[in-house]
């Protein structure tokens, strides 16, 4: 059975993550620390807030350093998602780009809002795949996603899917051991259940 | 979904599990008690919802303070939504955006049209204290917005519970100055109501308690009749 590890990123989703496992009946427990984070049979790295606070917080406890050299599959979700990418344009006050775990190649930038797609983009969307992943297995193509962010990962060879909005973005990604998604599957009914299960049967 | 504090926890998860059921994007719980009284809330139900819950949901009532969102956002709960405390303390959805992020912080504001425009109504909890609060709504909206607001919930007071529609021109003055999602509240008695809302592209999402209640409008029926007009809904 899945050891669950939920790194405690200090963002407000992490009860919810608990309780899309507990519906899975996957034993999770939430932790900052390295050893604990190291046995766990998969790792979730969640995020809700600023990136450059959750990146002080990770920097603070040394988790920053150790994230990147875990060898078991690993999923961020939301923030935690863009946080594996190189580098974020959002930033504390006076600076301009806040340095990110450095795991997949690519900045993250700000959505920019128009008549029609406000900022935060918040609701339930599509996404098109362009690489196959067990993470989506039986999960159709046609299936709503729910999101809610400002800030989005360029689409690059590491892209498992994308999503519209405003322009295409990063809607999953693939790096290795390491995965990413910036909807909330915690949240996003029986399509977010079927990937957090699927990613909890990942065996690589 | 509107309820006080008597109404027991078995209802509020009955009627959760029912709406998650029937393909409810999110879900709204107003403790419309919590503000007018000025009291605090139990509030052990939000991590009981939270469990059964696969979708969003948010919680607006009584929330004056961090410390409040924060009880309820570690309870599982996606966004917390300020009204009457905003008007009284704008500066708090400065405070709950910079600890929480704007996509966490919904902003509720009650609008009436009168003779000196659409007015910010405030305490209309509780009919004895309803009042004007002496804000514009376009001013007010544009405000929170700078402030941090992730969301902005207008709730049109006169269309409120007359099921004769939303208040479209309202809805459309408001848009105009929203960079953040807009949802439209108040007035939906038909799925025509939906259509004529999303048509007229006066909101990015709707809103409506008394006719899912009730059963008037069951959501699947809803949603596919919103389909077929070519309105992009999640089946």
């Amino acid at each position: 059975m899945a050891d669950v590890v939920v790194i405690d990123s200090g963002g407000a989703n992490i009860a919810s993550l608990l309780f899309a496992m507990q519906r899975l009946g996957a034993r999770a427990e939430v932790s900052v620390d390295p050893a604990r984070i190291r046995a766990a049979s998969h790792v979730l790295l969640p995020g809700v807030g600023a990136a450059h606070d959750t990146m002080e917080r990770l920097n603070g406890n040394g988790l920053a350093a150790i994230i990147p050299t875990l060898t078991q599959p690993l999923l961020g979700i939301c923030l935690g998602m863009q946080l594996l990418f190189s580098s974020s344009a959002e930033a504390a006050g006076g600076s301009t780009e806040t340095p990110g775990l450095g795991i997949v190649p690519g900045r993250v930038e700000r959505l920019r809002a128009s008549p029609d797609q406000p900022v935060p983009h918040m609701g339930w969307n599509q996404c098109e795949r362009l690489h196959q992943d067990p993470l989506f297995d039986g999960i159709t193509p046609a299936a709503y996603f729910y999101f809610v962010h400002s800030y989005a990962a360029p689409v690059s060879g590491a892209t498992l899917a994308t999503c519209d909005y405003g322009g295409r973005f990063t809607a999953a990604v693939r790096y290795n051991n390491f995965r990413g998604v910036q909807f909330h599957p915690e949240r996003s009914a029986g399509a977010g259940a079927r990937l957090l299960a699927n990613f909890i049967a990942l065996t690589e | 979904m509107q309820f006080r504090d008597h109404r027991v926890v078995g209802e509020i998860l009955e009627l959760s599990e029912r709406y998650r059921d029937e393909g409810a994007d999110e879900l709204v719980f107003y403790d419309i008690t919590a503000s007018p009284q000025g009291r605090s809330v139990d509030r052990s139900w939000i991590s009981r919802v939270a469990a059964v819950l696969d979708i969003p949901f948010c919680v607006a009532g009584g929330i004056r303070s961090v410390a409040d969102a924060e009880a309820i956002l570690n309870a599982g709960a996606e966004k917390i939504s300020v009204n009457s405390p905003a008007l009284a303390d704008p500066a708090l959805i400065d405070r709950l955006a910079a600890r929480f992020g704007s996509q966490c912080v919904v902003v509720g504001i009650d609008s009436q049209s009168t003779a000196e425009g659409y007015r910010v109504y405030q305490f209309t909890g509780d009919p004895d204290r309803s009042r004007d609060s002496g804000r514009d709504t376009l001013l007010w909206a544009r405000e929170v917005q700078e402030r941090g607001a992730g969301e902005i919930v207008l709730n049109c007071m006169a269309s409120d519970g007359v099921r004769r529609g939303y208040d479209i021109e309202q809805l459309l003055a408001v848009r105009a100055g929203c960079t953040v999602p807009l949802v439209a509240s108040g007035g939906a008695g038909a799925p025509e109501h939906f259509a004529a809302l999303f048509e007229r592209r006066a909101a990015d999402a709707a809103l409506a308690a008394s006719v899912f209640h009730s059963g008037q409008i069951a959501i699947p029926d809803l949603k596919q009749y919103l389909r077929d007009r070519n309105i992009e809904v999640r089946l």
